[in-house]
């Protein structure tokens, strides 16, 4: 069993590096690039018997920030 | 009066962080990541700055973790005095003993030189050395400086002049200046410069000394 999670810093968090990546795209010739947020992608591989419920303690716990991060789960 | 001092895999300011503490008249004992438990007695808990468990995940998510940590919050809600530098204050908000959270810095550049502080509040005894509108010349060193927290909780700060000390010239995009915090009850100061890099005459400046120098007058609580 596994699990993936998204890690975004929430709307209204400044996010340098993305916008280091939006003026790199644009001075590549990217012109049709209005904004770009960047983030993390962390999967777990689970045991059997492992919930969506623990995987959202572990992102309340440590995975995510929610100071600064919004978090979202798919179990696959 | 005792203080300790964390050691986390990957910290680098721990032995100035002591000698600081050394010489404002402290006896410094060393406390591993691993412990779960204070040395007894201890007045105040320095966490040092660094690139502790290398920085993964997230600045000082994976130490805030750790079980020293567990006794740091502890001893912080028992009313005990803490000071946290650079990583450290990473590692504080972390925990959840500070507000906030540590960015990149806006410039995405390391930034590694002696900035202005404006010393915001003298009602703390890390402060309490300084005269309120002071500005002194203290060493930054990090690549996530950049302190953020919403509106209210940046007004609240400020309503309750928790704010230790400010940029003259924001070197990182932090909100509102922000360079160091207070916790609710004022016993532990969070900053991102380094204080304890500007303690002795060989560093070029003794502008921190005063943080350390006041504290040998707190009461043990620990």
């Amino acid at each position: 069993m596994k699990a993936r999670v998204h890690v975004m810093l929430k709307n209204g968090v400044l996010d340098p590096q993305g916008e280091a990546v939006r003026h790199a795209l644009g001075a590549m010739g990217f012109d049709k690039v209005e904004g770009v947020r960047q983030g993390k992608v962390i999967d777990l591989d689970l045991a059997a018997g492992a919930t969506e419920a623990d995987v959202t303690e572990m992102c309340e716990k440590l995975l995510a920030n929610t100071v600064i991060e919004s978090y979202s789960i798919e179990m696959v | 009066m005792k203080a300790a001092v964390v050691v986390f895999p990957g910290s680098n300011c721990d032995r100035d962080l002591a000698v600081a503490f050394e010489q404002a008249g402290f006896d410094v004992s060393m406390v591993w990541h691993k412990d779960s438990v204070l040395p007894e007695g201890v007045d105040i808990v320095g966490v040092p700055g660094g690139f502790s468990y290398g920085d993964y995940l997230r600045c000082g998510a994976i130490a805030a973790q750790s079980p020293i940590c567990q006794a740091v919050v502890d001893h912080a809600n028992r009313g005990g005095y803490a000071i946290g530098i650079c990583n450290g204050f990473q590692i504080l908000t972390e925990t959840g003993i500070l507000p906030g959270a540590l960015l990149r810095n806006a410039g995405l550049k390391y930034i590694c030189r002696t900035v202005d502080l404006k010393v915001e509040t003298t009602n703390s005894v890390f402060t309490e050395g300084y005269t309120a509108g002071d500005v002194i010349g203290i060493p930054i060193a990090h690549h996530d400086g950049n302190y953020y927290a919403d509106a209210e909780t940046v007004a609240a700060l400020k309503d309750q002049d928790r704010v230790a000390f400010s940029y003259v010239d924001n070197p990182n995009g932090s909100v509102a200046d922000i360079a160091g915090i207070l916790s609710e009850n004022r016993r532990v100061l969070g900053m991102m410069p380094h204080p304890e890099r500007a303690a002795d005459q060989g560093h070029g400046g003794t502008d921190g000394t005063a943080v350390f120098r006041a504290l040998t007058g707190i009461v043990a609580t620990a």
